[in-house]
């Protein structure tokens, strides 16, 4: 298995920790760090495809750039909402907050 | 390592733990950055990542949750359904990544100069990035409205009700 192949394989793995992590947990913080993991697999494959398949270009670098930048924003505004939702809810459980269901 | 770290972030009870193990996965990917010579995005994740998402983290932990409080056991039942979604998506993706040959070209030797990114970051013609930099500098900017006014509505609605 060339080099690639193991890299690309590790981040498989990483994404699909993240998509177990995030349907398991029932609290928003720990669903949020589970996003977090599923971002940095995504990264590690554009600098992966960038790296061994299209060296002389900077598209998946950018790319990486951004998500990152993207991916702090979201961060910061999940966690306002969080604190926001335990200020009015005393919880952060996802299963206790239901006000906007019908 | 990164996968020891991972697992270790979702399966762990306790919540601190967890968001500490999240900070060493994080501190890996920036190290398998570098082994890649990718020295830019490995110092921007450590950056962002390690000093500014697992700060707000900690922080938000700390505001709601007690220290050494257990988070409660998912069902088990849920459990076993959720890894084998997860294990079996994952065979998937393994059989296709197996069987599938790419055209891998040769690795350029040196890295990517941080003057390059700069460059193509601020230009217009082709292969520039000039567009998707203002549209993230705007969300950037929306994102952190957003915050403040999240912050503000529930100040002024306590004010009220005191």
């Amino acid at each position: 298995m060339s080099e690639m192949k193991f890299i690309l394989l590790i981040s498989f793995a990483l994404f699909f920790i993240g998509v177990y992590g995030f349907l398991t947990r029932r609290n928003m913080i720990t669903m949020l760090m589970a996003v977090e993991l599923m971002l940095n697999a995504v990264n590690i494959n554009f600098i992966v495809f960038n790296k061994f398949l299209y060296a002389e270009k900077m598209d998946g670098l950018f790319f990486t750039i951004f998500i990152i930048t993207i991916a702090a924003a979201e961060a910061a505004v999940a966690i306002a909402i969080i604190i926001n939702l335990y200020r009015k809810f005393n919880s952060i459980n996802e299963n206790e907050i239901d006000t906007l269901k019908w | 390592m990164i996968l020891v770290f991972g697992v270790l972030t979702v399966a762990s009870r306790k919540i601190f733990r967890a968001a500490i193990f999240l900070l060493f996965t994080l501190i890996n990917v920036a190290a398998l950055y570098f082994f890649l010579e990718y020295e830019f995005i490995a110092a921007v994740q450590i950056v962002v990542y390690v000093g500014g998402i697992v700060v707000l983290i900690l922080f938000s932990l700390f505001l709601t949750h007690r220290v050494n409080s257990d988070l409660p056991h998912p069902s088990a039942m849920k459990m076993i359904v959720t890894f084998l979604a997860a294990f079996f998506a994952f065979g998937f993706v393994y059989t296709l990544l197996y069987w599938h040959e790419f055209a891998e070209a040769v690795p350029v030797g040196s890295a990517v100069p941080v003057r390059m990114i700069g460059k193509a970051m601020l230009n217009y013609g082709e292969g520039g990035f000039v567009l998707p930099f203002e549209v993230v500098s705007i969300l950037l900017l929306a994102a952190m409205v957003g915050c403040i006014a999240i912050a503000f509505k529930t100040k002024l609605k306590e004010h009220k009700a005191s």
